[in-house]
């Protein structure tokens, strides 16, 4: 898949090498140089972009209009919500996510067609597993999600857990 | 009206007090504590602290049964978001963007604000229309119309100079609406006579200002 991340802070660049790691094509977009440096010497230097991701130009060099996927983690809210709505409705990008902090923003945003995930919600969520379900957290999928190890794919079965 | 201004800059500001001046009701939304107290002190009760792209905010100060939603922080993103929250949550009827990258002003309507203003592409005609090679000035457009208000300086050796428009030809997506001449306005009509240094004001479509240019401007196709 070729993929154009809008962000190289801490969640753009794991994702990055993540993405990377299971042979995409990716491409990374910040407005800082300085930010790379997270992706690891072995990130090619090509596939780095510094401009301003709300800048249609910025995007095209990125490489948006064959792109499979846009993906918007800046620590802005409206930086992200803007450059995703030019990836879906200048560029056409089939599938365009991003990242918006406000609980309330994601859901007007949700319902206009725009994909994105709230780590507020998610991070309170996992708090309130960690702290009110002791007794079920070695088994619960979010226990696993917290401590950094894969997301399961399919709903996790109790007998086997620790296997894991 | 009940109008609702997020932004409290130089723009915001100016907008709120002729607004006021008007006899409309009207509350500034700005993020920045101080800059609220300062804007208090000139405007008086109508400026509320707070984040204008957040709909905790907006519903706050009754988006609900605001007539307008003018969007004019220095941000376009963020010009972006109050609008969008404003339709969507609030079903606001009227929203106007202040757009400081010229590109974003398509995208803008296409996502639904009601009105942009590019200050950029103000500035840009205007320069233009200083420019003395610039026969043909860009003054408005008119987006949703697909319409656009131009200015056109008959040139001396113009090939419509000396014709009466009827013999122009031209369609109906290049009509003439005024000719100004020595500072004296003229409604056009077929048998006025176009004369060199006229300023013509016409409302064209892309396809009749293409138009305009050829048989004014004697422009190739």
């Amino acid at each position: 898949m070729k993929l154009v991340i809008l962000g190289c802070g801490r969640v753009g660049a794991t994702l990055a090498q993540l993405l990377i790691a299971e042979n995409h094509d990716v491409t990374i977009i910040d407005q800082n140089g300085d930010a790379f440096s997270r992706l690891g010497q072995d990130f090619p230097q090509e596939k780095t972009v510094i401009g301003d991701g709300t800048d249609e130009d910025v995007l095209r060099r990125a490489g948006l209009p064959s792109a499979d996927a846009f993906v918007a983690v800046t620590n802005g809210d409206n930086r992200n919500i803007l450059a995703s709505q030019i990836a879906q409705h200048t560029f056409g990008v089939p599938k365009v996510m991003c990242r918006i902090y406000d609980p309330i923003r994601q859901e007007t945003y949700n319902a206009m067609g725009l994909d994105s995930i709230c780590p507020t919600i998610v991070g309170a969520k996992l708090f309130r597993d960690a702290l009110l379900n002791p007794v079920t957290r070695q088994t619960s999928p979010t226990h696993s999600l917290a401590q950094g190890t894969s997301v399961p794919l399919t709903r996790m079965d109790p007998s086997r857990a620790g296997s894991n | 009206m009940y109008i609702l201004i997020g932004g409290g800059g130089q723009v915001g500001y100016y907008l709120a007090k002729g607004l006021l001046q008007q006899g409309h009701e009207v509350l500034l939304l700005e993020k920045d504590g101080r800059r609220v107290r300062q804007l208090t002190e000139e405007l008086g009760p109508v400026v509320f602290k707070g984040d204008a792209c957040e709909a905790r905010v907006l519903a706050e100060v009754g988006c609900d049964r605001a007539d307008l939603v003018i969007a004019v922080t220095g941000e376009d993103e963020d010009n972006l978001v109050i609008c969008q929250v404003a339709k969507a949550r609030f079903h606001v009827n009227r929203t106007v963007a202040r757009v400081n990258n010229p590109r974003n002003d398509d995208l803008f309507s296409k996502l639904g604000i009601d009105v942009t203003v590019s200050p950029t592409r103000s500035i840009q005609h205007i320069i233009e229309a200083e420019i003395p090679h610039h026969n043909l000035v860009p003054l408005m457009t008119l987006t949703k119309a697909g319409l656009s208000l131009v200015e056109l300086t008959i040139p001396p050796d113009s090939p419509a100079a000396g014709r009466e428009l009827r013999t122009m030809n031209l369609p109906s997506s290049a009509n003439v609406a005024l000719v100004v001449r020595g500072g004296e306005n003229i409604t056009p009509s077929g048998d006025t006579i176009v004369q060199p240094e006229d300023r013509i004001f016409a409302l064209v479509t892309e396809a009749g200002e293409a138009a305009l240019r050829q048989t004014i401007l004697g422009e190739e196709e």
